[in-house]
């Protein structure tokens, strides 16, 4: 049986995990190498990093980010931010990202995902989605929810499938950052439509919200930032909650 | 040592930082003579299985891979190049262990790709010695290796039985990738390099 995964998310500027972390045992908060590792000893699944000042100058540090990190982690971990073309993830697949994540530069150039799935397959291309509740309809944002666009979710979402992405990262912007639960209806909705696994995103506060997720909407992955880096929530105690409740989960 | 099959089918990374961290040490085959340094032999690959069959023959190295008689390990998509056919650009691949490499099929209402820790089921065998029934490991993949009894050394369910990691005499194959499967993988490529035959 396939397990739900437990996925942490890190955002990366500079080559450094940004967001604030209370872990005891760091020596360096900032490492994203130490915080990696010490998320994969803790039974994470997966680990996600987002470069949220990705510029081609700042590439270069990123590379050196990954290497580090495909040395040491032994779980499998996908890069996002500023990749725009083949080249940008060929250099990430060769320092030893297992996955890509792309966002705007697939919303202005969806060819780039049938590019990406037919040069390293489905497998590598995990297509991220900001979604927002505007005027009774599902739309797709930009810049971190800033900037909304023409496209709705749902057809979005479809399109990519059939462009070759291999998984779905669906964040919430009505729910990112409240704390109060994944949006489980809409996430209902998308996972029934679509044939490719699904990371659902935005909306963490406590363990039963992760258990709802699973239950409610079927997901095959959840994905939390702070809960985890605060001590919130502990991923071997998430585990066991979840085990508690027949969800599927590697411990 | 263990020599890597280099021909270019996914990037190599990840499994010489696992072999690095178990202070495994390891070299690159290139050419026929390169065989001969290694005890062991790893055979990579991600991507499409007819691609790095084709990639494969391309190094010119496919009837020296046959005749190999040291322990020769393939990695997901090097795991099916070891079998007789993919459905993956229909090809014919090394037919060493006679067995299909076939397409996960969407009516068993499963996600496809297979993406994710799996629970796999160890038979009696060196290259899982001290791994636990139902232990995981991290698998990403399209096709699957039929589920054959008398080649199947680790079975797995995901709509169907399949076979995780296959053996017949010195060739093994695991569909699974050790080097991001947590201790679990690196018990298996630790367990592969004391193989002796």
């Amino acid at each position: 049986m396939l397990s739900k995964r437990i996925i942490p998310c890190l955002d990366v500027k500079d080559g450094r995990t940004v967001k604030g972390v209370n872990f005891v045992d760091l020596r360096d908060a900032g490492d994203p190498v130490e915080l990696a590792a010490q998320y994969a000893q803790q039974g994470a699944d997966e680990l996600v990093f987002l470069d949220i000042t990705a510029t081609h100058e700042r590439r270069k540090t990123m590379i050196e980010m990954v290497k580090a990190v495909a040395r040491q982690l032994n779980i499998p971990f996908t890069i996002g931010g500023g990749i725009t073309e083949i080249a940008d993830a060929e250099a990430l697949l060769n320092a030893g990202a297992d996955k890509i994540s792309i966002n705007s530069a697939a919303v202005r150039n969806p060819k780039l995902i049938e590019e990406l799935a037919k040069a390293f397959g489905v497998q590598f291309v995990v297509l991220a989605v900001d979604t927002k509740h505007v005027d009774g309809k599902n739309r797709v944002h930009l810049n971190g929810g800033r900037l909304i666009t023409e496209l709705e979710t749902e057809n979005w979402i479809k399109q990519a499938e059939d462009l070759g992405a291999g998984e779905i990262l669906l964040t919430s912007m009505d729910h990112d950052g409240t704390k109060a639960g994944f949006d489980c209806g809409l996430l209902s909705k998308i996972n029934q439509m679509i044939n490719i696994p699904i990371i659902a995103s935005g909306g963490a506060g406590n363990m039963d919200h992760f258990t709802e997720v699973f239950q409610k909407a079927n997901v095959d992955a959840a994905l939390a930032a702070s809960v985890f880096h605060y001590g919130e929530i502990l991923i071997p105690d998430l585990k066991q909650e979840l085990s508690r409740n027949q969800i599927p989960v590697r411990i | 040592m263990i020599g890597i099959i280099n021909y270019g089918a996914g990037n190599i990374f990840s499994l010489t930082a696992a072999l690095d961290r178990l202070n495994l040490q390891y070299g690159m085959v290139d050419t026929e003579a390169d065989l001969e340094k290694y005890s062991h032999i790893i055979i990579p690959g991600v991507g499409h299985a007819g691609a790095a069959m084709e990639k494969l023959k391309d190094t010119g190295l496919v009837e020296a891979i046959k005749k190999l008689t040291k322990p020769v390990l393939g990695i997901c998509v090097g795991m099916q190049l070891i079998t007789e056919h993919s459905e993956e650009g229909n090809a014919d691949l090394l037919d060493i262990v006679p067995v299909k490499t076939k397409k996960f099929d969407k009516t068993l209402n499963i996600k496809i790709p297979h993406m994710g820790w799996n629970a796999v089921s160890p038979k009696n065998n060196s290259l899982f010695e001290g791994v636990e029934d139902n232990t995981q490991f991290y698998f990403v993949h399209s096709y699957f290796i039929e589920y054959n009894p008398t080649f199947d050394i680790a079975s797995a369910d995901y709509g169907l039985t399949f076979s995780a990691a296959v053996q017949k005499d010195n060739f093994y194959g695991v569909q699974f990738h050790p080097e991001k499967s947590g201790k679990a993988g690196e018990l298996i490529l630790k367990n592969f390099s004391n193989l002796s035959l």
